[in-house]
């Protein structure tokens, strides 16, 4: 999984059949020190998460597994909200 | 799988719930010269692993949820063992 802050959501009404009423959000990785690293990608959402918030998200078809058993055709799915991480 | 040296530790509350007494542990991807490789990375922990420790970790969603003990987990990467040594001829 990887950390990531959301920063923005889309809306696209004509989509695969799959995709209906599931939230998409534009999230972009973090480092441990809360830095961007990387380019914004989007992903699906299974935990509620919104705007500002830090996430962590998994990556390929296992971001699909939260919707079971439908089987959206997605490669990356927020499965948590981070409250808060520390540095040993 | 890759060499990683756990760095820190991740709370979540609202989380799934195949996550659910999980332990998230954030894992540092190294070479073998121990130099850090990418960026750090998120884990749930099979092994009991700690801070500061260098683990081996599997990038796959199937391998890391059967480490975690669960099917269909949407995970993609566990902490599968510690590593005691390494050593390399080449």
């Amino acid at each position: 999984m990887q950390l990531a802050r959301v920063i923005g959501d889309i809306v696209a009404t004509r989509k695969d059949e799959q995709l209906s009423g599931i939230k998409l959000l534009i999230v972009q990785p973090l480092s441990p020190d809360h830095q961007p690293v990387g380019r914004p990608l989007v992903a699906v959402d299974a935990v509620g998460a919104g705007v500002g918030e830090e996430v962590f998200f998994v990556r390929g078809k296992e971001a699909s597994f939260p919707f079971h058993p439908a089987e959206p055709p997605v490669d990356a799915g927020i499965v948590g909200i981070v409250d808060h991480w520390d540095l040993g | 799988m890759q060499i990683a040296r756990v760095i820190g530790t991740l709370v979540s509350t609202q989380k799934h719930r195949k996550f659910e007494g999980a332990k998230l542990l954030l894992v540092q991807p190294l070479n073998p010269d121990d130099s850090p490789r990418g960026t750090a990375l998120l884990a749930v922990d099979g092994v009991g692993a700690g801070v500061h420790e260098k683990v081996l970790v599997v990038l796959e969603g199937r391998a890391a949820g059967e480490a975690l003990g669960r099917k269909a987990a949407p995970v993609d990467a566990a902490v599968v063992g510690i590593v005691d040594t390494i050593s390399l001829y080449e």
